[in-house]
């Protein structure tokens, strides 16, 4: 399918149940079913009403500190001598990445349910964070799950969750990575159903969650669709994100779906490189199956067992993706391209150096692949970079692959 | 006639109550599984429930999410569970035998492959953990065609309009998930066991089986007698990483024999 003869309205998916063509859906365990149902039933009757929508756009513009800026990043551009980079910055937000635009709306729909105890899974510690802030500002008690590995690699952040009041479990099971951390937070969601939110952090999982996260997230996209056209008179010619879950990216991405001058990238972790089968790329070297709740593109063996992923950065270390990604990526209109480990950090350090923007990890695959986009594209073409979140809680990871000891 | 329903028949014409067993393929080495099997059978299991091992066991608590990482060790797939229930049913015809997992191995096999497959080994029935009747797709209709069960969960937290609409797609039994939370969790109660029972025997005739915390006779008994029968797998499954390998089969058929009595008494 083409681009252009699909008339889709990109707004009315998913369906009723869940799903994105073949993918998205609803696979849990019976004991989720009804706690799924009323949270979409509450949703839907929440999402268009005007006392919720003003809700979270004021704690939005005074909580988080929206709108964030779309900068023009000069120095860069003339670094790479081809189109105009302008990034959207969401390293500015409070916690410091776009988790929280996410956090703020779900933990308005657990205000709602009246549930006391919110539970989240994290990688990097971002939505760990940004989880356990909200939860603090409403009182609620807040335990994140983390894979033990991952406590290792952002001691920081650890150390941020329990200064907020959340109780972090490492989690010892399996890779000791986020899907393990994800399988234990759906494991206790199951026990304690009842008087328990779960704040999933990315655009998968079972119904309602990829709709929602999106939902919340596009905030992005809309704000950068309008400074777009403010600052420059016209859209964008490209959009470029990276994609572990994938939040950031649909959040970017969705309000521009329906232009279809507009290319986008969504960009993986290539880790060691897609050849090597150490990475985290599961639409760049995947194949469709079912975990956490949703059928998507996962990497899995030849006996469908999740394999072990690898990548710099941990947000991004994960088997599989939102459902709505591998939608996008089997009709076309969104390319999926990866990024390796070493490309990442180069990417760190030019902005850093050139800009005085010192990027997440994550955030790092995209703008290294930006920069290739950039070089390859005419100077008059604008490309926006989602910048998902701040690098601070990266220091020590990029420190040590400097060999220094801070 | 299916194997399950024939057993599930003959036991409830004499009254007794089924003992549904649980253990993962594999655990805790391939070479253990075949006479643990046999001997779960010796010593008073009506029904097998083999676990086929996955990365990402959602449902199960600790100590099974031990048993499919130690079979998983070994390499243990799909694909060897079959192996072992060929094997099984070389010297046993009559014990229906379950294959209880996740979605994702089922998946990437293929529906029909799988179907065909298990019903080639000698499998009776499918538990997938993950896939609830609205995500059956075409899984259903294959299984049908190859005569072997959809053995569908119900939980505490199934409404009531849902029950009639999942025994509607139910074969074989139905699964009652005793309590809300992970495998071997040890917070059973009986009175809403009872009542919730109850109303899935309003909407069918399936007999009905429930598991998630039993871990003895006692509970077992206690379940049973508001069911028609009891499924035990972490209880077995703890016994996995304490016994020595050549002692697996024994002390897990002792353990079968113990609770069988306690179902019994």
């Amino acid at each position: 399918m083409s681009t252009n003869d699909a008339v889709i309205d990109f707004k009315q998916m998913p369906d009723a149940k869940g799903h994105f063509g073949q993918f998205g859906g609803r696979f849990v365990s019976e004991t989720l079913i009804h706690a799924l149902d009323e949270l979409a039933e509450m949703y839907e009757e929440l999402k268009d009403r005007p006392d919720f929508r003003e809700e979270f756009d004021r704690d939005l513009a005074h909580y988080v500190g929206r709108p964030s800026p779309l900068y023009f990043a000069e120095r860069l551009t003339q670094k790479v001598g081809g189109a105009r980079i302008y990034l959207k910055r969401e390293d500015l937000n409070h916690t410091g990445a776009h988790k929280v635009n996410n956090t703020i709306g779900q933990a308005l729909l657990a205000k709602h349910s009246g549930k006391k105890r919110v539970i989240a899974e994290t990688g990097a510690g971002q939505h760990g964070v940004a989880s356990a802030t909200v939860a603090a500002r409403l009182g609620l008690e807040c335990v994140v799950y983390m894979g033990a590995e991952d406590v290792k690699r952002q001691a920081l952040n650890v150390y941020r969750m329990k200064l907020l009041g959340a109780t972090v479990i490492p989690v010892e099971s399996g890779s000791k990575t986020l899907k393990d951390a994800m399988n234990e937070a759906m494991r206790d969601w199951v026990t304690n159903v009842d008087d328990t939110f779960y704040i999933i952090g990315t655009a998968a999982g079972p119904h309602p969650y990829p709709q929602l996260v999106r939902d919340f997230q596009c905030v992005i996209g809309r704000e950068a669709r309008a400074q777009c056209l403010e600052q420059t008179g016209r859209l964008p010619d490209a959009l470029v994100a990276c994609v572990g879950g994938g939040s950031n990216a649909i959040g970017l991405f969705h309000p521009f779906l329906n232009d279809s001058s507009v290319a986008m990238y969504g960009v993986e972790a290539g880790g060691h490189g897609v050849e090597t089968g150490r990475h985290a790329a599961p639409l760049s070297d995947g194949i469709p199956g079912i975990l956490h709740g949703n059928r998507t593109y996962l990497m899995e063996d030849e006996n469908g067992q999740i394999i072990e992923t690898h990548s710099v950065s941990a947000g991004l270390d994960y088997p599989g993706v939102g459902p709505e990604h591998s939608w996008l990526k089997d009709m076309g209109r969104v390319s999926y391209v990866p990024i390796n480990d070493d490309e990442a950090m180069n990417g760190f350090r030019s902005l850093t150096r050139v800009e005085g923007i010192m990027p997440a990890l994550e955030s790092s695959h995209a703008i290294a692949y930006a920069e290739k986009l950039a070089a390859a594209s005419d100077k008059d073409d604008i490309i926006i970079v989602n910048l998902s979140g701040r690098g601070d809680k990266d220091i020590l990871t990029v420190a040590e692959i400097d060999g220094i000891k801070v | 006639m299916n194997r399950i329903t024939s057993t599930l028949n003959a036991l409830r014409a004499e009254g007794r109550k089924a003992l549904v067993t649980y253990i993962v393929n594999g655990d805790p080495t391939p070479q253990t599984t075949l006479d643990t099997l046999h001997a779960m059978v010796a010593n008073g299991a009506d029904i097998i429930e083999l676990g086929v091992p996955f990365s990402d066991p959602m449902a199960e608590g600790p100590t099974i999410q031990r048993g499919h990482e130690r079979a998983l060790e070994h390499g243990v797939s799909l694909k060897d569970t079959f192996d072992v229930v060929a094997q099984f049913r070389e010297t046993n015809q009559s014990t229906p035998i379950v294959l209880m997992g996740y979605a994702n191995p089922v998946e990437r096999m293929g529906y029909k492959a799988f179907a065909e497959r298990a019903a080639q080994a000698g499998v009776d029935g499918l538990l997938t953990v993950d896939l609830p009747p609205e995500e059956l797709g075409d899984l259903d209709a294959e299984l049908r065609a190859a005569n072997i069960e959809n053995i569908l969960l119900i939980a505490p937290t199934t409404a009531k309009e849902r029950i009639a609409h999942i025994t509607a797609s139910a074969s074989g039994f139905i699964y009652y998930v005793s309590l809300k939370g992970v495998t071997g969790a040890g917070h059973l109660d009986i009175d809403s066991v009872a009542e919730k029972v109850a109303a899935i025997r309003e909407t069918t005739d399936l007999p009905v089986m429930v598991g998630f915390g039993i871990k003895d006779g006692q509970t077992a008994k206690a379940v049973s007698a508001v069911a028609d029968g009891a499924v035990v797998g972490s209880a077995l499954v703890s016994l996995m990483s304490d016994v020595s390998s050549n002692e697996i089969a024994s002390k897990v058929g002792q353990k079968v024999a113990e609770i069988r009595q306690g179902l019994d008494k």
